[in-house]
């Protein structure tokens, strides 16, 4: 069992895509953990013993922010946005792309599902 | 692409020099300016400015937690007030 930073880490996956499944470490800060900690990058997860899993545990929780407090983090900073009235804090608000992206067509991820307007006026030409 | 570091910040120099006379004088007074792409600089907070939006002057009070954006980012351009409900 392999469990770090309140997350389990799926067994037979090689250590870098493992470590990947905790939220603020992608692969660029997999690999480089693994290396300070002197592991091979392609050991399985499984194969970790207790000594090398503490090293890791010790080096994410010493110089990463990874789950809640990382995601307490970035909603902290949208809601900064959204108190001193920006525009970025306007379009968090409204549920818009803040980026400057166009919203004529497309966009749905920020804006979600369609919602049909009923009685729209079709364009003819 | 963000502003090189080398160069600061950007600030309107007439926008600068009203704000740091101000500051000596101890005085409180809304600053009209078109001047939306100026920064908030620290000494900034505080005061009340009055930014175009292109139509009126949108007063802006700034605070600690502004210093870093731009003027403009305060004051928008487009109304937009939802779709017609027919």
């Amino acid at each position: 069992m392999a469990r770090i930073a309140g997350i389990d880490l799926p067994k037979n996956k090689r250590g870098v895509i493992g470590l990947t499944y905790i939220y603020g470490i992608g692969s660029s800060r997999a690999s480089k953990i693994l290396m300070d900690a002197n592991i091979d990058l392609d050991k399985k997860v499984a194969e970790w013993n207790d000594d090398e899993l503490t090293t890791i545990r010790n080096i994410i929780s010493s110089s990463f922010k990874t789950e809640g407090e990382l995601r307490s983090e970035v909603q902290l900073n949208i809601k900064r946005l959204m108190d001193i009235g920006c525009y970025r804090g306007t379009r968090h608000r409204k549920g818009l792309p803040v980026r400057g992206q166009s919203t004529k067509n497309n966009s749905r991820t920020r804006k979600g599902k369609r919602k049909t307007v009923a009685n729209k006026k079709k364009v003819t030409k | 692409m963000a502003r090189s570091l080398k160069k600061g910040p950007f600030i309107d120099w007439k926008l600068d020099n009203k704000v740091s006379q101000m500051n000596e004088s101890k005085k409180k007074a809304v600053i009209k300016t078109w001047s939306r792409k100026s920064m908030i600089a620290p000494e900034f907070v505080g005061h009340t400015f009055a930014v175009h939006n292109g139509n009126k002057f949108i007063p802006v009070y700034c605070t600690e937690n502004m210093v870093g954006h731009k003027l403009g980012e305060f004051a928008p351009t487009r109304t937009f007030k939802g779709h017609s409900s027919k």
